[in-house]
């Protein structure tokens, strides 16, 4: 066994907790996780069945903590993991799961699939078997500070020209301020316009808001790939940032799985509760509403439809706020067929899209994506995760279907009233 | 060994051997499982009503939306062998005398009739999820000796029962005993292979449902 295999295997083996092994012993071969998975819908192929997609952990847990299967170990008898098989398996554990979480949705006997995969990658990247992209992915967070590369300097400049653009001053390492807004790389380099629209909200609704120096970069990569020790790195400047600023709440950006790492992997992560809140923009933008503080005015007159982040709404629980904005701005505000809880994902997310060998299933697994569009055909199609918008423009152009994708924030951020 | 030998031995000995393998098994298995435990959530949680694990043990046993359309014999032959197994178990005249022998509780039993009919229609339950098993390209390529297994295990005892009552095939002592026997092997092998979701289905829903539920997703 070489040293990696067998740092796979012991990881592998340190995953394995009661929920697992429940899990394990639950499946019933019943292939109904694969009717929910849209790579084995689009593709036909039955290795991307979901429960199939952890085969060589629940080998180690059978082999590992199991009676039978240990005795059957000890004559010999068990087929033991090995390098090559892991090798395989690279292409069902991270090029065809986005961690959206539908086959846990509708397991029969309860298995939280998503839940496995996520435990699997750890032991994946141990044993040297995580894609090439996403490995430079995490290089690039932990040395550079972000999954594409940016630096403070490029965030800076951002917020210069966004503070020309819009003429609103953006806070930088203020403390004390209510709100730390956290950004997502994409944003940062693609999406500029979420920035300004942060900017022209909390002026509008008069709250104190301020980005950090430190914890800029809210995406963390090191949850996508399965590594918790360099995934705690990334969320700890996050924390750190938070912390030495003194603020009430981290507004997680328009960006589904670093909602995960915040919300919910985040305190686990560092091994503590958090001394402040996380939410993601939309549950804040909505609770501006619902205090009265966000007015909009004018409707766009186009027909919407609004594509939902896995993270954000199967896997977060954040499903009516952004349709309370969508309905304050939207006169035409139409659903896509099994919209909000059972979605369909836009075949990227938990990290995919950065994996370059995978671009083949992604395009394919969209087709789904182009039912549920063809189906309602929107004008205009709104979301709250620029990974999910920029899988979205992706495959909307090799479909060729002409559909503009935009980020909901900035669409609330237009019907803002400019200040008397 | 003559036949009444046979059925005398599988009515006692084999029957108190197969009952201590089973408990032992699944006491076993049980803590082979939960014990290993699980890691407190730091997280803040948020709070919804139905995002429970007790709330997702009863969601889960409805099909998800749309996938009683993509999955119907799984969900339609699932339901009905399922409750026809519990109906003909449970509900048999001669099984509640068993288990009013064996523990000193009764319940109303169904005419023998109805049983008949339950058991004949569980039968074509267990062959129709049979063949989508052989026939559905995931269920085929998930499919190991162990599914097999697992249906032939829960198949002989309706079939050897049934004939048994029918007094076909084999003489009634020898069909009885065989019946008898056939549950004996249930009982040994379900705590080891994948039958014994019948415990664990209800903890896997469970846990989904709490992790989930603390992140105020009913699931």
């Amino acid at each position: 066994m070489s040293a990696s295999l067998d740092k796979g295997v012991r990881v592998l083996k340190e995953m394995i907790d009661a929920p697992i092994a429940s899990y394990f012993s639950s499946c019933v071969h019943c292939g109904i996780c694969a009717e929910a998975c849209l790579f084995y819908t689009e593709t036909s192929d039955p290795k991307f069945t979901p429960i199939h997609k952890v085969e060589p952990m629940r080998r180690i847990w059978q082999q590992e903590y199991t009676l039978l299967g240990r005795l059957a170990k000890l004559v010999g008898l068990a087929k033991p993991v090995t390098d090559e098989e892991l090798g395989k398996w690279k292409e069902l554990v991270y090029d065809s799961c986005t961690f959206c979480g539908r086959c846990s949705a509708v397991c029969p006997v309860g298995n939280d699939i998503v839940y496995m995969v996520r435990k699997m990658r750890e032991g994946m990247s141990a044993a040297g078997h995580a894609p090439e992209g996403l490995k430079g992915a995490v290089t690039r967070t932990i040395n550079i500070g972000s999954p594409m590369g940016v630096k403070l300097p490029a965030v800076k400049a951002q917020m210069k020209h966004v503070e020309a653009d819009y003429g609103i001053p953006i806070p930088l390492d203020q403390e004390g301020a209510e709100y730390l807004v956290t950004l997502s790389s994409m944003e940062i380099i693609n999406f500029p316009e979420y920035l300004g629209a942060i900017a022209k909200i909390m002026r509008h609704v008069g709250k104190t808001w301020t980005l950090s120096s430190e914890a800029f970069e809210a995406t963390n990569a090191g949850m996508q790939i399965g590594n918790s020790d360099l995934a705690r790195v990334i969320v700890a400047r996050v924390v750190a940032g938070a912390e030495k600023l003194k603020v009430k709440t981290v507004i997680s950006p328009e960006c589904g799985h670093a909602y995960t790492a915040l919300r919910w992997e985040g305190a686990n992560l560092i091994g503590r509760p958090f001394t402040f809140k996380v939410q993601h923009i939309v549950e804040v933008l909505d609770e501006f509403r619902a205090a009265g503080l966000l007015k909009t005015e004018g409707m766009e007159t186009d027909r919407l439809s609004f594509h939902d982040p896995c993270q954000l709404a199967r896997r977060g629980g954040v499903i009516q706020p952004q349709r309370n904005l969508m309905k304050m701005v939207a006169k035409e505000f139409v659903e896509m067929p099994e919209a909000g809880y059972m979605n369909w994902c836009c075949g990227g997310g938990g990290g995919a899209s950065s994996i370059e060998e995978g671009e083949y299933l992604r395009i394919e697994a969209f087709q789904v994506k182009k039912r549920q569009l063809d189906a309602v055909k929107p004008d205009r199609l709104v979301t709250a995760c620029a990974n999910c918008r920029i899988v979205l423009e992706e495959g909307l152009e090799h479909y060729k279907m002409n559909l503009p994708v935009v980020g909901l924030t900035e669409t609330i951020a237009e019907h803002i009233p400019d200040p008397e | 060994m003559d036949q009444l030998q046979f059925l005398t031995w599988v009515r006692g000995p084999g029957l108190n051997l197969a009952l201590l393998v089973f408990v032992l098994g699944v006491l076993w298995r049980l803590i082979e499982i939960y014990g290993l435990g699980r890691k407190t959530d730091l997280s803040a949680p948020r709070h919804v009503p139905g995002a429970s694990g007790w709330a997702t043990i009863a969601r889960r046993s409805l099909p998800a939306p749309g996938l009683l359309k993509s999955s119907p014999v799984t969900y339609i032959g699932g339901y009905i062998f399922h409750v026809g197994l519990a109906v003909v178990v449970f509900l048999f005249a001669p099984h509640v005398a068993l288990v009013d022998a064996l523990v000193g509780v009764t319940w109303p039993a169904l005419p023998s009739q109805v049983i008949d009919f339950a058991t004949v229609v569980t039968m074509v339950a267990m062959v129709a999820v049979l063949v989508d098993r052989h026939v559905k390209w995931a269920k085929r390529f998930l499919s190991t000796f162990g599914d097999w297994f697992a249906w032939l295990l829960t198949f002989l005892p309706l079939l050897t029962g049934w004939l048994a009552v029918q007094h076909l095939l084999l003489p009634y002592t020898l069909m009885l005993a065989l019946h008898i026997l056939s549950v004996e092997l249930l009982l040994v092998c379900l705590p080891f292979t994948k039958l014994f979701h019948a415990f664990t289905s209800f903890g896997s829903r469970w846990f989904n449902g709490t992790m989930n539920g603390h992140k105020g997703v009913p699931v």
